[in-house]
């Protein structure tokens, strides 16, 4: 399950270095004295932000849920919310910041919340790992997208067996918590469901093009075969003048 | 008069002064201050789109080669001076060459070279004459006699008294006129008036003289020599002007991209970026979207300015550098017996050596080897002497002269018959031998017994009375009034009578002598056409055959004289004898009454035969002009020399043919005389032609196949090298060999220096140099070609990769708000120029080959393209450029097409800006890689391993850049930790590569394909041939055996005046002979 936004410039060069890498990596004084880059994300009430900068301010903060009619009733669908954002994002890129205590709260003592934002960083997620800087949601959001129109993973929904569908055929309901105003400059936001395969998500473009430059190669290949065959001999080293 | 002393400074640096001197130099080039307003640039933030390293790094490389090569050239250059300065010149106390002053007195030893223009105050010789050759000056290969003053020649060898000599010199200042010298010298309170006789000029060779003492009117850069070899510039290649223009033109091309990039940027902050702000905020000092899209401008500049790229000057001067290495370790242009390989002394003219339209060429030294020969004779109807093709065969056995203890060992003749004939006691044969060994003006020595040496005033001479010596005709000794002979062993004296001397307009010269049997004899030798009009009416049918033969000798470039003799009754004499001294009395007009009473005399003589002499090539010669004019490449030959001299080696060396039904000699005096004639060629040509002479003597003298100036000065040599520079716009290159090149060397495009024997002066001025000649071939058709073809497929290339490269950032532009956001990772912006393309590009520019060097030799055509300037000029620029754009076109789109709406294998999405990033920069180093692989057509060891390595490296550096352990010391500097891991190992992403790469390289080869199909150039075809294994095609040049040429052959290099030198004596060594008579005999002549 994806959420797509469209015409929001996550490449956009300002937003793009808007952000302090060692303060996600857990680097303690970055923490609290973050990068010039991210201003004027920077500070908030002569407080650092943490986490700072335009994108992480800038996190979509709706709340997706799907359920399954079945006969009037909603049966929720389970959403995985581990496991969408890199192995090496989770572990290496973003970390917490490192203390003697494991408690998140004392941790980002002395930093406050990006502006944008209804609650802290370390209010993220109930659980301890995938709460703070190893948000997955946060993670993803922080991987900025190559184009203004993009779609950035949700949730996983998992097949639970090989001889039903993932999503069986029937009626879904798709309950939005709309937090993400987009109106503003003409966004908009989709949701998409698709299904994995061995070259990933459904994508009909590369199918296409291949299909198109092969038969392109076909036809020139013919042609040119025949223009060797018809011309090609003709000026076989016959006459070199000198 | 200034001193200047002789030293000419030519080295830049020392060790502490090379760093900052360097560095200051550099930035003085446009293209590296431009880069340092760059790196100012990005230390802006609000403009700095990419980190400061990524220009400082490239910068850092760029200086640090240039550093090196600079330093490296300054060393060659240091190394090459020392010769000059070693060499030692006696002065009264030893002292080196480069330190002497005008005032100093010198003395000069035989065969060394002047070393200053000098007022000659005494010499070994009597009458303070002394001989110098002035080949290096002028070309012309006869000596010259300069004589002393009376008064400073009495100081002899006193070098007390010389180095008293106090005399004050007033003269004009230094000029360029090599035969003019006007001058006062003051001394002991007389007035001595000086002219050009008494001057010997720095270039000249002391010949035949044992020492002299001279004292330094004019030193360095002030003596004629040096004054005659023009201005030293600055050279640059017609590729190096053009790329000039073009990273002009790719400038403006940028700003224009900036500038679109701007307006886009400005318009999108006012219509889509204003309603952002909510994400996306202004910085403080950005708030109005006119002045954010005049920063987006500089940022794009930043970003973009990789379409100029710092590594392409950098590289062109590596590549260039390899090329002259190349040449300096070609072994098939070493010469062993002169132990001198050739020697590129410019390392930035190579490409241009591909692309010359004319060549200027010396004649004495550089075309001949100023070696006479006697070759041939033609002797009372019948031919002697083997013709010069066949004697090239190793069965002749040359004719052994042991039984004549006098001759010259180095002289060869390759006909038996001759010598029977001689032996056998034939009159003609040794009447003919009689009148070369009597018939001329050479001076002999007999230093030991045995030992017999000649000093010859000329090469003809030289040969002629040698071969009479080995044929057992041997001049002995002369004085004034007697020549002493030995004829086949016996020891006979003549008197000599008369001596009727050599000039230009007579073109013969006589003796009369006496025979010990009391017989007077006129003999006589000359131009044959002037030779033929005064012969006995008997000799008609003697003639014709003579004719025949000389015509035939002609045909083979050989250069001929007449040969006649009279016999004259004793009163026939005593009665021309008294015209003749009232010619010699007479005060003016003197020449023409010694003209009239020679032609009196040389009258119905008798025809003996015709020698043939060989004015010896410089090996392979022939060879090399056949090839350079089928490449194209028309040949001028510009010598000092006489017209006659100067055409028959026009002939010998196949520039000039009999086929050629017109030859057209302009010798009028007057520009106006020159363009009647000019115009009268026209007339001939139905050309009409309007304006200046030059223009008109261009247009001629392009329209001929053969071009020869004689009689030209040094400075005029570099006149017509800029004539033909001014109005034809072609490519020149001048080789010469002797000081008198120096000029024209100096003012082509390039310059090469023959290192002959002796003289390194044109050398020093040259851009190249080797030991013979027919290098010359090689190294234009060989080299040059190849340097050209590479350079320019270097060029196409660079600049495809750079636009490949750089253009994928404007269409990115678009797609992130024209926010100067780059595509790629900010480290392969920085490394992609000088890591990941630049050694494959390099190679190909260092080793690529078109065809093989037999190939290159063998088909001169192929040197054309060159010539047209084909393979690199504005229309290939736009080619490149439209393939670089269409390239990054295609590395944009298909990722964008991709990436639009793409997830992972495992559902995670792959679409961010960084997998974008490494995808897109990966496809482009695959598809350059493909590229230079495609464009490779010859494959060493080393383009292979550097095209397969930079992939290697390139990956081998992702994945480092990529890898955890970087980022955890460097976070900040690292950001795309994981990536490569996560993007390289789906396989959609290789596929997205594969099409790229695909539909990148797909048009290239089609267009490729269909060039080489149907409309083939030589290349192809020759390439073609090479591939099929056929056998070559004959195509050597075949010596063409011509048979008769209806022309006159007749050369002398001789000069008047040596005649009556001799019959007065003042030559003839005081030792030797009584002084009183030759005082008295000097008195004689200056009554005249």
């Amino acid at each position: 399950m994806y959420y797509g936004l469209s015409n929001f410039y996550q490449n956009h060069r300002r937003y793009v270095k808007s952000r302090d890498d060692s303060q996600l990596n857990g680097d303690n004084s970055s923490l609290l004295n973050p990068s010039k880059e991210c201003e004027p994300y920077r500070t908030s009430e002569n407080k650092p932000i943490a986490p700072c900068g335009a994108i992480a301010n800038s996190m979509f903060n709706d709340t997706l849920e799907l359920f399954h009619i079945d006969n009037e009733t909603r049966i929720p669908i389970t959403l995985n919310k581990k496991g969408i954002a890199w192995w090496t994002d989770k572990n290496v890129k973003f970390r917490n910041p490192f203390g003697t205590t494991n408690n998140l709260t004392a941790l980002f003592q002395g930093t406050t919340k990006p502006v944008n934002w209804p609650k802290p960083v370390y209010m993220l997620d109930s659980e301890q790992d995938n709460n703070g800087f190893i948000n997955e949601d946060f993670i993803v959001w922080m991987r900025t997208a190559a184009l203004p129109t993009f779609r950035k993973l949700y949730r996983l929904i998992e097949r639970k067996n090989n001889l039903q569908p993932t999503l069986q055929a029937g009626k879904y309901s798709l309950d939005i918590t709309y937090n993400y105003p987009v109106y503003s400059f003409d966004g908009r936001k989709r949701m998409i469901l698709s299904t994995i395969s061995w070259m990933g998500g459904k994508n009909p473009f590369l199918g296409i093009a291949y299909i198109t430059v092969g038969s392109i190669c076909f036809f020139l290949g013919v042609v040119l075969l025949v223009i060797h065959h018809k011309y090609g001999n003709r000026n076989n080293s016959a006459d070199i003048p000198n | 008069m200034g001193c200047v002393n002789n030293r000419i400074k030519t080295s830049k640096y020392n060790i502490l002064t090379f760093l900052p001197v360097n560095l200051f130099e550099q930035f003085q080039r446009v293209a590296n201050a431009y880069f340092l307003f760059l790196l100012i640039l990005q230390l802006i933030p609000e403009i700095s789109s990419l980190s400061w390293f990524t220009t400082i790094v490239p910068l850092m490389v760029v200086f640090t080669i240039t550093a090196v090569k600079d330093a490296t050239d300054d060393c060659v250059s240091i190394c090459s001076k020392l010769p000059l300065q070693s060499l030692q010149q006696s002065i009264l106390q030893n002292e080196k060459w480069m330190n002497v002053k005008p005032g100093d007195v010198i003395k000069l030893e035989n065969n060394t070279f002047v070393a200053a223009d000098l007022l000659l105050l005494s010499s070994s010789e009597p009458h303070g004459l002394c001989y110098i050759e002035t080949a290096e000056l002028d070309g012309e290969t006869n000596l010259k006699v300069r004589q002393a003053l009376p008064v400073t020649s009495e100081l002899g060898p006193d070098i007390r008294r010389l180095a008293e000599f106090d005399g004050v010199v007033v003269c004009e200042p230094p000029n360029n006129k090599l035969d003019k010298f006007t001058g006062v010298l003051f001394w002991k309170d007389n007035r001595y008036s000086l002219n050009n006789e008494k001057v010997l000029l720095r270039g000249c060779v002391l010949r035949n003289t044992d020492w002299c003492f001279g004292m330094v009117i004019f030193a360095g850069p002030d003596t004629k020599l040096m004054q005659n070899s023009g201005r030293t510039k600055f050279k640059r290649t017609s590729i190096d002007r053009l790329m000039n223009t073009l990273a002009l033109w790719i400038f403006g091309f940028l700003v224009c991209m900036g500038i679109i990039l701007a307006i886009g940027n400005s318009i999108w902050e006012h219509q889509v970026g204003a309603h952002f702000r909510i994400y996306l905020f202004w910085n403080e000092v950005v708030n109005s979207s006119v002045f954010s899209g005049f920063l987006t401008f500089w940022s794009y500049i930043i970003i973009l300015n990789s379409v100029v790229p710092i590594s392409l000057y950098v590289s062109v001067e590596v590549i260039r550098l390899g090329h002259s290495y190349f040449i300096n370790w070609d072994r098939k242009m070493y010469c062993p017996q002169k132990d001198t390989p050739a020697e590129v002394r410019t390392t930035t003219l190579n490409e241009e050596l591909g692309q010359i339209e004319y060549i200027f060429s010396d004649k004495t030294g550089t075309i001949t080897q100023n070696i006479m020969t006697f070759n041939k004779c033609s002797i009372n109807g019948k031919t002697y002497g083997k013709s010069v093709f066949i004697n090239v065969l190793p069965k002749t056995v040359p004719v052994d002269f042991s039984f004549n203890p006098l001759a010259d060992r180095k002289f060869q003749f390759y006909d038996h018959s001759l010598i029977e004939s001689i032996k056998l006691g034939d009159a003609m044969v040794h009447e003919f031998f009689r009148l070369l060994s009597l018939c001329h003006t050479v001076m002999s020595e007999e230093k030991n017994a045995g030992e017999l040496i000649y000093q010859v005033q000329s090469p003809d001479e030289g040969a002629l009375v040698t071969a009479a010596r080995n044929f057992g005709f041997i001049f002995k000794s002369r004085t004034p009034e007697t020549i002493t002979v030995e004829e086949m062993g016996k020891l006979v004296t003549y008197q000599l009578l008369a001596i009727l001397d050599f000039n230009n307009i007579r073109k013969r010269m006589s003796v009369i002598v006496q025979t010990p049997d009391g017989q007077i004899k006129l003999y006589c030798k000359g131009a044959d056409t002037i030779l033929f009009e005064r012969l006995h009416p008997s000799n008609e049918e003697l003639m014709s055959l003579t004719s025949d033969h000389l015509e035939e000798f002609a045909g083979e470039g050989l250069r001929t004289l007449a040969l006649a003799y009279k016999n004259l009754t004793e009163e026939h004499f005593k009665e021309w004898f008294k015209i003749l001294q009232e010619a010699n009395t007479s005060v003016d007009s003197r020449n023409d009454y010694l003209a009239a009473a020679y032609e009196e005399i040389e009258k119905d003589m008798m025809l003996l035969g015709a020698t043939a002499i060989e004015d010896k090539l410089q090996e392979g010669v022939t060879e090399t002009i056949a090839s350079l004019s089928l490449a194209n490449i028309k040949i001028w030959v510009l010598t000092g020399d006489k017209q006659e001299t100067a055409m028959n080696i026009g002939y010998s060396c196949h520039m000039l043919t009999d086929t050629m039904n017109e030859i057209f000699i302009v010798a009028s005096h007057t520009g106006m005389e020159v363009r009647e004639e000019l115009r009268e060629y026209f007339a001939l040509q139905a050309l009409a032609l309007e304006g200046d002479l030059e223009n008109e003597f261009v247009e001629v003298a392009c329209m001929c196949k053969t071009v020869i100036c004689c009689r030209v000065t040094p400075l005029q040599k570099a006149q017509v090298v800029e004539l033909v520079k001014k109005h034809r716009k072609a490519v020149t290159l001048a080789i010469g060999d002797g000081a008198n090149d120096i000029s024209m060397i100096k003012s082509a495009h390039i310059g090469i220096g023959i290192s002959g024997e002796e003289g390194m002066q044109a050398v020093l001025a040259s851009d190249y140099s080797f030991a013979q000649f027919r290098y010359l071939k090689r190294l234009l058709l060989v080299h040059g070609r190849w340097s050209y073809f590479r350079m320019c497929k270097f060029l196409c290339y660079f600049f495809y990769k750079n636009f490949a490269f750089t253009l994928v950032h404007f269409w990115f532009g678009f797609f992130c708000g024209f926010s100067a956001q780059t595509v790629y990772d900010q480290w392969f912006i920085t490394l992609f120029n000088i890591v990941y393309a630049s050694l494959p590009v390099l190679a190909m520019g260092l080793f690529d080959q078109d065809v093989n060097e037999q190939n290159s030799m063998d088909y001169a055509k192929l040197y054309e393209p060159g010539q047209l300037n084909l393979l690199f000029n504005k229309r290939k620029f736009f080619i490149c450029i439209a393939h670089g754009l269409y390239t990054s076109f295609a590395l944009f789109f298909i990722p964008y097409g991709a990436f639009y709406n793409t997830a992972g294998e495992d559902g995670k999405h792959i679409a961010d800006y960084q997998s974008f990033a490494v995808t897109v920069a990966t496809s482009l180093v695959i598809v350059v890689s493909v590229q230079i692989a495609l464009d490779t057509s010859y494959w060493t060891a080393i383009n292979r391993f550097f095209i397969l390595g930079s992939i290697a490296v390139y990956f081998a550096i992702l994945f480092t850049m990529h890898s955890d352990g970087i980022f955890v010391i460097f976070p900040n500097h690292f950001p795309f930790v994981g990536n490569a891991r996560n993007s390289l190992s789906q396989i959609s992403v290789w596929l997205v590569i594969l099409l790229t790469t695909v539909v990148s390289v797909m048009p290239v080869i089609t267009f490729q394909f269909l060039k080489e199909d149907l409309n083939p150039t030589l290349t192809d075809q020759v390439w073609l041939n090479l591939i099929m294994k056929q056998k070559p095609l004959q195509n050597y040049m075949r010596r063409v055996y011509r048979t008769n040429s209806r022309r006159s052959a007749y050369a002398f290099s001789h000069q008047e005046g040596f005649g009556e030198l001799i019959t007065s004596g003042k030559n003839i060594h005081i030792s030797q002979y009584n002084y009183f008579i030759l005082l008295k005999s000097g008195a004689f002549l200056k009554n005249c």
